[in-house]
């Protein structure tokens, strides 16, 4: 029902976008590989007394599927491996992988499944789903801007924050932020 | 009524506190910088490190205290009965302790400050400590890792040097040496 209800709210808001938006949306249907070469995942926890700690993960994958006419029926699919957990210090990324942190060697998938796709804008979407690490899933929310659409490619840009602690992955609070700031660039190639 | 204050011949009780509540932390620092460094468990090591570095800062407060205390506050001569040798040396090996608390959590906090970890320091989670203005480098941290860990064990050496003495006072030469340390002045002498 509430799906129904979503997905008419989708047709309404297509009804009464702009033209240009409307072909966008028909020219991005369909189903992406997400490209490692042209993303990136990045991510920033903010530390006490300013400043904050970056890092980046260098090995992910996953699919993007945009549907054709009902954008709250799209899905996306990631898969990241907290193994290859970057910070341009080699203790940290140690410590990141081992059982304080990720616990990557008995966890090596962290992932993520939509659950609805709502869209907020002409090119902005809120992509709500499941996140899975250490064991643990919850809820969590992200923000998608298409970036561009050329060729056979799709860029989107995704922003969102998760708590850590609920994933069992609190160590270091209040010393580092319990707020993981995410910050994506997702290139998926068609096909 | 107990004296604040150092009398002739005893301690008041605030150099009694300051003494054996630095000499506590000051040798569970040790225990527990050994331990963190030996613990497998890095979430574990990661904790026990910030908790040396909140003991570490509580150290530096009070031994900063206990000195303006003692300016201001000369201790009571050593006992007629204490040999020359001893009048001479204890006042050198008294000066070293001291130096020893100032020293160990001075290049502690150079340690965490020239770090290329860059954890910041949160004293038991109340506030953050800064950093010394000191220029951050691989080599930096290796230079006062060191200094701190030599620092550590030749404090440790001499704060039993200084136990076994306390202890020699009281048990072979039998004089007040050490009990004036446990029992404050009191208003009457």
């Amino acid at each position: 029902m509430k799906a129904r209800i979503l997905g008419l709210a989708a047709f309404a808001a297509c009804l009464v976008m702009p033209v240009y938006a409307a072909v966008a949306l028909s020219d991005a249907a369909g189903s992406y590989t997400i490209s490692p070469s042209g993303s990136s995942i990045r991510f920033t926890i903010g530390k006490a007394g300013g400043g904050g700690f970056d890092g980046a993960f260098g090995r992910f994958k996953g699919t993007i599927r945009i549907d054709n006419g009902d954008v709250g029926r799209s899905k996306v699919d990631l898969t990241i491996y907290p193994e290859s957990v970057g910070t341009g210090q080699g203790r940290i990324d140690a410590f990141l992988r081992s059982d304080a942190v990720f616990d990557a060697a008995n966890n090596p998938e962290i992932q993520f499944r939509s659950t609805s796709v709502t869209r907020t804008g002409d090119t902005t979407a809120l992509v709500t789903g499941r996140l899975t690490a250490r064991g643990k899933t919850f809820p969590e929310k992200f923000t998608a801007e298409l970036g561009g659409l050329k060729g056979g490619t799709i860029k989107f840009h995704v922003t969102g924050k998760v708590l850590r602690s609920r994933y069992g992955m609190d160590v270091g609070t209040p010393l580092y932020s319990n707020v993981v700031d995410f910050d994506m660039t997702l290139m998926g190639r068609r096909g | 009524m107990h004296s604040l204050t150092n009398t002739p011949t005893r301690y008041g009780w605030a150099m009694i506190v300051l003494h054996w509540l630095i000499g506590i932390i000051f040798i569970g620092q040790f225990v527990l910088g050994v331990v963190m460094m030996r613990t497998t468990s890095q979430r574990t090591s990661f904790e026990l490190i910030q908790l040396h570095k909140s003991f570490g800062f509580l150290l530096l407060g009070l031994i900063i205290l206990r000195i303006a205390w003692r300016l201001g506050n000369a201790p009571p001569p050593l006992p007629r009965s204490v040999a020359t040798l001893e009048r001479r040396t204890a006042p050198l090996a008294h000066f070293a302790l001291y130096a020893f608390q100032v020293a160990l959590p001075v290049s502690g906090w150079a340690l965490v400050s020239v770090s290329t970890l860059e954890i910041p320091s949160m004293p038991f989670n109340l506030f953050v400590m800064p950093n010394l203005p000191l220029a951050e480098s691989d080599a930096a941290e290796g230079f006062w890792t060191s200094t701190h860990w030599y620092l550590a064990y030749a404090g440790i050496a001499l704060v039993a040097l200084h136990a076994a003495a306390a202890l020699r006072h009281h048990f072979l030469l039998r004089d007040s040496v050490l009990r004036r340390m446990i029992t404050p002045s009191s208003g009457g002498e």
